[in-house]
């Protein structure tokens, strides 16, 4: 049964079919996240040849590794970003993309990915956050919001969630864009964007996780959790001219930055170079 | 598929750069120089005392070389990367010293569950914690061999001079290519510090070898397969359209995870165990003087071996019957030539920077009625020949 529905959807081309099926709960975003890449790969018509996709530890990580079929390289808790800085220096020409989610790239990780958006080395990013530490039980994690019940907040949650998309952009990445899983087009649009920007790149989704954050918060059904996204998702140019109480509890989408500075390993070839015609070193 | 500074233009370089001869070097000087002649090409590293002087001296000759400096936010970055890089065909070293070898612990383990290549120098200095930074010490022996999590093993070189730097990285590098393993390279902050001569080769003088790659689509499939039977998979490269998925996970032949049979964890383990166990002679290495008839044998490693050497020439001198037996590949330790020694001598003596760790090793292969006794320093000062010599006397 699972077999023939796999079978006729267009982009298992691109999944490794002996790691089907996910091992991804019931309503959980990472397949919206997983068929958004997919599309967008396919609309650029990317040769997966051409791609190393890299995750780290938890649910996010296990979107695209393993189950898109490139290269891939499944790391430890938080160091993607790092890996993927010494894959793309040994293949500059190749599109290398890490797919994780909050608690992994932007808390025990979040070092690597200020610095990898400010050194704006060319890795596309694309974070899920679900509010959540789901593999782990439902912990609460550096994203979740203001006020929710996690595992290890049952009270409530008395921290701030960190602002990604602004943080990153803050640090320099060519590109940022934040959307929901319930804007799937607009997703893969941007996805398509950060994959072709030379520079940093983070496409933030914020994406529903009903078993581990939703049913705690007074919404089990994923649709539920999409409405929530839908509600209170406000458009970049909106959102400027909002006051920042107005903006309290809602999802800032769109483009956040989009911008061309100087890509990191275009300079150290750069360097190498200029380095190399100095003392006289230059091959023929 | 190339292994980067594989390039016969490479040879050419390294010739018109660094031209043979004496030169009064630093241990870290002639460290790095190493391992531009073992090819590596691609390094990512974070500054510490007593280390940086590896970084400052790969950031300025590994451009010249077509290679890549990284410096990373941290450790944990730094390994991360160099693993990263690895995948990609580079010949990849870091070099860090105390606390930045325990932040790369974890990422040391990932690098022995897939099989990557890599050489992590970790200049020794005084601890536990921030201890005496600038100081040298001896304290990281079982941190090398233990420091990771899990069942594991671990290959740990250690030489005992500036010019033995220099050719043990090369040999570090070629252990690690040929048994596709993180090589740890024990040096200390005495050494890294220490200027003396040394005498950098022609190329032609050293022997480099490469990590094996698949033969054909078959091999390639099996990225962590035994096809050749002895331990050590080929390895397919990142950006060759293998579709090659590695995970740190309990993997299948064919990189799949798979964490619940416990079958694919035993046989996986066990093969990374066995191919440094089977393939001895790829790592084993050590140096001995005057044990022929030695009936006081000393035995030491790294920087300690050089004071422990002349202690054992004026014993000689003495005409006490002493010997000196140097590990310089200490881990996994070479325990049979230490067997065979321990029989044949009345004492043995173990000086060391540190309160006693390799003695440890030394006592798993002697017998009971062998006088054992550790010399030992901690503080930040290297032992003497007069303070070994002192212990000789003792017991002769």
């Amino acid at each position: 049964m699972a077999k023939e529905i796999y079978s006729t959807y267009p982009m298992v081309k691109y999944l490794r079919r002996e790691a089907l099926p996910t091992a991804l709960c019931p309503g959980c975003g990472g397949g919206t996240v997983l068929n958004a890449f997919a599309n967008a790969v396919d609309g650029l018509k990317l040769d997966p040849k051409d791609l190393v996709v890299v995750s780290g530890i938890g649910c996010s990580a296990w979107i695209a590794s393993p189950y898109f079929l490139a290269d891939t390289l499944h790391t430890t808790h938080g160091r993607a970003i790092a890996f993927a800085t010494g894959v793309k220096v040994g293949l500059p020409d190749k599109k290398v993309v890490v797919i994780s989610g909050d608690g992994d790239l932007a808390s025990i990780g979040g070092n690597h990915l200020i610095h990898a958006a400010r050194r704006n080395i060319d890795v596309t990013v694309i974070l899920v956050n679900n509010f959540i530490y789901g593999m782990t039980g439902g912990q609460v994690a550096p994203t979740t919001p203001f006020g929710a019940k996690t595992t290890t907040s049952p009270y409530r949650n008395i921290e701030h969630p960190l602002q990604i998309s602004e943080t990153v952009a803050a640090a320099g990445a060519s590109y940022v864009a934040r959307w929901t899983t319930a804007h799937v087009y607009q997703l893969i649009e941007s996805i398509k964007t950060a994959l072709q920007v030379k520079g940093f790149s983070l496409v933030e989704v914020i994406s529903q996780c009903p078993v581990q954050y939703g049913r705690r918060n007074r919404m089990k059904e994923p649709a539920e959790m999409l409405r929530w996204f839908l509600r209170n998702s406000v458009p970049v140019s909106k959102a400027r001219k909002m006051r920042p109480e107005e903006l309290e509890g809602k999802f800032v989408v769109g483009e956040i930055v989009r911008r061309e500075r100087p890509e990191f390993t275009e300079e150290l070839n750069k360097l190498v170079d200029e380095v190399q015609e100095h003392f006289g070193l230059k091959g023929e | 598929m190339i292994i980067r500074g594989d390039e016969p233009e490479q040879l050419e370089l390294l010739r018109k750069l660094y031209k043979p001869g004496n030169y009064f070097l630093q241990g870290n000087e002639a460290l790095s120089y190493g391992a531009l002649f073992a090819g590596c090409r691609f390094y990512a590293g974070y500054p510490i005392t007593p280390s940086s002087e590896i970084a400052e001296t790969m950031a300025r000759e590994l451009p010249k070389l077509g290679g890549y400096y990284l410096q990373m936010e941290d450790e944990i970055g730094s390994i991360a990367a160099m693993v990263g890089a690895s995948w990609t065909g580079f010949k990849v070293m870091t070099a860090t010293s105390g606390p930045g070898f325990s932040l790369m612990q974890e990422n040391l383990g990932y690098a022995v569950m897939t099989e990557t290549p890599l050489v992590l120098v970790d200049v020794q200095r005084s601890g536990p914690s921030t201890g005496q930074a600038t100081k040298g010490a001896q304290g990281d022996f079982f941190q090398a061999r233990w420091g990771t999590h899990g069942d594991h093993p671990m290959v740990a070189v250690s030489p005992i001079s500036g010019q033995d730097a220099f050719w043990e990285v090369i040999r570090a590098f070629n252990i690690a290519e040929r048994l596709r393993t993180p090589v740890v390279f024990l040096f200390d902050g005495v050494l890294a510090h220490t200027r003396e001569q040394v005498r950098i080769p022609d190329v032609s003088e050293v022997e480099i070898t490469y990590r094996k790659l698949p033969a054909n689509e078959e091999e390639a499939k099996l990225p962590f397969g035994d096809p050749h039977g002895d331990g050590v998979p080929p390895m397919p490269l990142f950006g060759h359209g293998y579709f090659t998925h590695v995970t740190g996970s309990t993997h299948k032949e064919n990189g799949l995870r798979d964490v619940y049979t416990p079958e694919v964890h035993d046989k996986l383990v066990r093969r990374i165990h066995r191919k440094i166990e089977k393939n001895r002679d790829v790592y084993e290495s050590y140096e001995e003087r005057f044990t022929d008839d030695a009936e006081i044998l000393v035995v030491s490693w790294g920087v300690t071996a050089r004071p422990a050497l002349g202690a054992v020439i004026r014993a000689r001198e003495e005409g006490i019957k002493a010997g000196l037996f140097v590990p310089k590949t200490v881990h996994p330790f070479p325990g049979e030539r230490m067997r065979q020694l321990g029989k044949r001598v009345r004492a043995v003596l173990v000086p060391e920077m540190n309160l006693g760790q390799m003695i440890l090793e030394v006592e798993r292969h002697v017998n009971d009625d062998v006088l054992l006794r550790g010399i030992n320093r901690i503080g930040g000062v290297p032992l003497t020949v007069e303070e070994i010599l002192r212990e000789i006397r003792g017991v002769a």
